[in-house]
């Protein structure tokens, strides 16, 4: 057992491609954890949607053996953190676990507003703060205008920032040495009965559920039994152990270390991120602070295209939430779409990483409705009902109130492109609370209606500051709103799954858009279809799509028929991946597509 | 039910492909190449012969109703070309007293000057490529000939063979109704018993499509091209020369047997580079294609016998599906009963009902047939698609 003084426990915040991955797989390499020939790029980072993005969904952990110049081998442990704002509460326990951080920042782009929040986290954590530049090497590397933008914007001293480039693992050495030196070894007694925290929690089709843990007080014994406060359940500790980042089996884990056990525990839901861990017969264990439970903000519809494979839907989602207590389902049927399951996510990001993993590793394919988020509305009758879906909104008589959530997002960008982005903001209800700058870069906080935000803003951001805006948003609470279902009407008929809830004085736009958006993603039919946006019976737009005029092929012989028939093919794959609505074919791009609003 | 011997009922036919033009036309996709030196008509000979007799060897015995030179240009094969070829397909098979045996040609002075010796060879039909009744237009369409030689081509295809056919291409660049009403009527006035009126067509990869997507080509748009349809289809009726099919027209009983063979989902096989066929060899039908490149289909017969590089038996859904796709495009439509005899299905109850209700499909019941509408005609890939979709699986 290392003693407590030799521990250095830390994470790594950066901003996703400023090189995170990157630098954690040199440290691992540094230390001799891998051989060369294991030595998979970004060790940390296992899914493969993670590598794709580039961004880390669940936090991992490594333990590294680090001879330092005392001659004294001291043991790192490596937390790394969600990198994504969805994440946040995960993000803000990895830090918890954690004495230090190290910032990650890249010595051309500077500070970005994701960095920004997680920095305050830690600070909030009381971590100490370890400025790491990244990739000086670059021609772009502007060391002193950044480092001189830490000390502005984070109030952080960066003279003795570390300069490295983790690609080609240039002066890396020196971040080591600066965590034995600069970063504060954990308290704890190993005498005193067990507490350690729930850092994170998966499922391992081997072990089971694999829960990563920091010891705070005591020591972790395999065959321990355990209590998890916060679901008041028992367990025994079956298996003990760390990850270096392979699999290593201990018989304890004492004060101060970051290790993972498995114990017979069902599901991940079981398992609740920031929980606390105690010795079962310590019956005056006090949780530690910070614990929440996971809370959904944005919901949507998904449904099999086809309706065979809602079993294989219910199969695959059952099977993903063993590994993500934080996404929720619950059945849903929809006249339109027919049977399929309502969900609840973190945010934008989280769902499509959940909808993408099930379309990629259950080969599914899914219709996604639009995402909605939770509205508060208040009956005559003094009841409140919470609405996630567009379809369950009680006929407006009865309704005293509707409010929904709102949001205050601080958004970075470059001077260049703030018009645009106080323009968006503007564009969706945004009230302005505060706009600094910071160099020439621009820090922007706004309240927002998070109806507003779970459509496209993001996408929209991206686009209208090629890239360079940084976003991070926190819920607020409640306000109340003019709020109205917008129904869409094809060939007069309402499709449910296109209705959604606007605000009155934004309505008219929307609804107009959605015709138009829906007039170039349904086909020509061989007749006439009318669309149509509506509030209750009042129809506020509409379009016409054109029946089909000329779809044939004028000549057919020389006997190639099989060209033909492959033609044919095509269009029938195409016309399955249609969803019926009464004689119209809807493609299920339209669902999605036709709620991102290009706005000019 | 046996026609002719034959099994299946729909008759036997041989296609050959004559892969060579004189020049390539700017619309054109089919499989044809230019050889500035001319070919070796003896060696490609040879090559067809024993293609032929390869071919035999699947098929059996069979009563040859129909034989068709298309190409390419088969008017540029020698005469003797043309009577080796016939004279080894007779060798194989029965060919039928009166068979139809058509050859495509190309109305120019020079051709024309060929088809009496191809009349003698045994061709007793022809079918021009006439294209344009205007000469702008004719070298717009990259053809060589001009109006007053299609003319004199007509003239003696008309005294030299039993039938003669001719096409034309409309809804061309920048062409309006009136301007396409008085060459339709001029065309109807020097038809035989039938015409092929094919609307401009941009098929993938030709020079055409270049020119289209880059702005330079301007084809009529949907609403113009279906009124130029409906035109056509109402002259060619007062004329005495109704469409029997999407493109095609004939007097009453003078439809293109060969052509029929394709649309009734007969059997026939596809002799020459890049030659198709459907063959029925021990019950089953089978999908056959060659060799595209004549050279290598040339070298590839020489070694193995036959140019064949696909050669795959159709499931009873592949052969609906081909069944609905040729059929619909007749006047007559679709036989219900040799779709369910053949292809296992018939349509589905709604959708035919809802293509009815949208005046696209008639049901004939006293002949259990459907067709086409003029209108269905013009959407055609629209109505194969639901029909298709909506198959259902009939007791066999």
């Amino acid at each position: 057992m290392t003693d407590i003084s030799l521990i250095r426990n830390f994470s790594i915040i950066a901003h996703i491609d400023h090189g995170k991955s990157t630098l954690s797989d040199r440290l691992i390499q540094l230390c001799g954890n891998v051989a060369l020939r294991d030595m998979q790029e970004q060790i940390l980072d296992s899914m493969d949607i993670e590598k794709e993005r580039g961004i880390t969904i669940k936090a991992q952990t490594v333990r590294l053996d680090y001879k330092y110049k005392d001659g004294k081998t001291y043991q790192l442990n490596l937390m790394d953190t969600p990198g994504h704002v969805d994440f946040a509460y995960e993000v803000s326990r990895s830090l918890a676990a954690c004495e230090g951080a190290i910032l990650v920042v890249d010595a051309s782009q500077g500070v970005e507003a994701q960095t920004l929040a997680n920095v305050y986290q830690a600070l909030d954590n009381n971590l100490e703060i370890l400025p790491v530049l990244n990739k000086v090497d670059l021609p772009a590397a502007d060391v002193d205008r950044v480092k001189q933008q830490i000390e502005d914007v984070i109030g952080l001293d960066a003279s003795d920032a570390v300069g490295v480039s983790a690609k080609t693992g240039l002066n890396v050495p020196a971040v080591l040495e600066a965590i034995v030196e600069r970063l504060p070894a954990p308290k704890g007694d190993r005498t005193k009965p067990l507490i350690a925290m729930l850092i994170d929690s998966w499922y391992d089709a081997y072990l089971g559920v694999v829960v990563l843990v920091r010891i705070r007080e005591g020591v972790m014994k395999k065959g321990q039994k355990i209590k998890l406060m916060s679901t008041d359940a028992n367990y025994q500790i079956e298996r003990l152990g760390i990850f270096r980042p392979k699999q290593e089996m201990l018989a304890e884990l004492g004060p101060g270390e970051v290790g993972f056990f498995t114990a017979s525990i069902k599901q991940v839901a079981d398992t609740r991120v920031g929980d606390t861990i105690i010795d079962e017969k310590n019956l005056n264990a006090v949780a530690l602070p910070g614990f929440k439970p996971a809370q959904p903000v944005v919901f949507c519809g998904l449904f099999p295209v086809d309706a065979a494979e809602f079993e294989d839907l219910r199969e695959a989602m059952g099977r993903l939430r063993l590994n993500d207590a934080s996404f929720s389902f619950e059945t849903e049927s929809s006249a339109a779409l027919g049977f399929g399951f309502r969900c609840g996510f973190l945010g934008l990001l989280h769902l499509e990483i959940i909808t993408e993993r099930l379309e990629r590793e259950f080969n599914l394919d899914l219709i996604t409705t639009a995402p909605s988020v939770i509205y508060h509305v208040h009956m005559n009758d003094g009841t409140m009902l919470e609405m996630h879906n567009p379809a369950d909104m009680p006929d407006v008589v009865k309704i005293a109130r509707i409010e929904e959530p709102w949001i205050k997002a601080t958004i970075l960008v470059p001077d260049d492109y703030l018009g645009s982005v106080l323009k968006l903001c503007q564009d969706r209800r945004g009230r302005q609370k505060e706009l600094t700058y910071v160099g020439s870069r621009a820090m922007v906080v706004y309240e927002l209606p998070l109806n507003e935000v779970v459509f496209d803003f993001y996408d929209r951001l991206k686009s209208i500051s090629k890239g360079y805006a940084s976003f991070d948003y926190a819920i607020i609470g409640y306000e109340e709103e003019q709020l109205v279902k917008l129904s869409m009407l094809v060939n007069n008929e309402a499709v449910d799954a296109l209705s959604m809830i606007v605000h009155r004085t934004r309505a008219e736009t929307r609804g107009r858009t959605m015709c138009e958006k829906l007039k170039d993603l349904i086909p020509p039919h061989l007749f006439q279809i009318p669309i149509q946006a509506a509030i209750g019976g009042k129809v506020i737009a509409r379009e016409t799509i054109k029946a089909l005029r000329k779809d044939v092929l004028a000549k057919c012989y020389g006997g190639d028929i099989s060209r033909k028939r492959k033609l044919l093919d095509k269009q029938k794959k195409g016309k399955k991946k249609m969803r019926q609505f009464g004689s119209v074919e809807i493609p299920q791009e339209a669902f999605i597509a036709a709620l991102k609003m290009d706005e000019n | 039910m046996l026609v002719s011997g034959n099994p299946d009922g729909a008759g036997f036919g041989v296609y050959v492909h004559w892969p060579f033009c004189a020049s390539k036309c700017p619309y054109c996709d089919f499989n044809s190449h230019v050889r500035v030196g001319g070919t070796d008509q003896a060696r490609f000979l040879a090559a067809f012969r024993r293609e032929i007799r390869h071919t035999r060897e699947r098929t059996g015995a069979r009563r040859v109703q129909s034989i068709f030179f298309g190409g390419g240009t088969p008017s540029l094969m020698a005469p003797a070309t043309v009577a080796g070829i016939l004279d080894e397909i007779a060798r194989n098979w029965h060919v039928e007293p009166g068979a139809e045996i058509t050859l495509e040609a190309n109305p120019s002075s020079v051709e024309a000057g060929r088809f009496h010796d191809y009349r003698s060879a045994g061709v007793n039909r022809v079918s021009l490529g006439v294209q344009a009744l205007n000469d702008p237009d004719l070298k717009a369409l990259g053809r060589l000939h001009t109006v007053a030689e299609a003319k004199a081509a007509l003239e003696v295809a008309r005294t030299t063979f039993e039938r003669y056919t001719f096409d034309l291409i409309y809804a061309r660049p920048r062409q309006g109704v009136g301007q396409w009403c008085v060459e339709l009527r001029e065309a109807l006035s020097l038809a035989g018993d039938h015409l092929s009126l094919y609307q401009l067509t941009i098929e993938p990869d030709t020079p055409f499509e270049a020119l289209h997507r880059s702005g330079k080509l301007a084809v009529p748009d949907p609403e113009l091209a279906d009124e130029l349809f409906a035109v056509t289809q109402a002259m060619t009726a007062d004329a005495g020369l109704p469409a029997y099919e999407i493109s095609n027209h004939a007097r009453p009983g003078a439809a293109s047997r060969h052509n029929m063979l394709y649309w009734h989902y007969g059997e026939y096989a596809g002799i020459g580079p890049g030659a198709h066929g459907r063959l029925l060899v021990d019950g089953r039908r089978r999908a056959t294609s060659t060799v595209r490149s004549p050279e290598q289909w040339l070298v590839q017969v020489e070694g193995d016998g036959h140019g064949a590089v696909e050669d795959v038996g159709l499931s009873r859904a592949e052969q609906a599906d081909e069944m609905l796709l040729m059929g619909l495009r007749l006047d007559e439509g679709l036989d219900l009963a040799r779709l369910a005899a053949i292809g296992g299905v018939q349509p589905g109850v709604d959708t035919v009902q809802r293509l009815i209700e949208l005046e696209m499909l008639d049901y004939l019941p006293e002949l259990h047939r459907i067709r086409a509408t003029a209108r269905g005609r013009f959407v055609l890939n629209k109505l194969v698609e639901e029909l298709s979709a909506g198959f259902e699986a009939v007791a066999s």
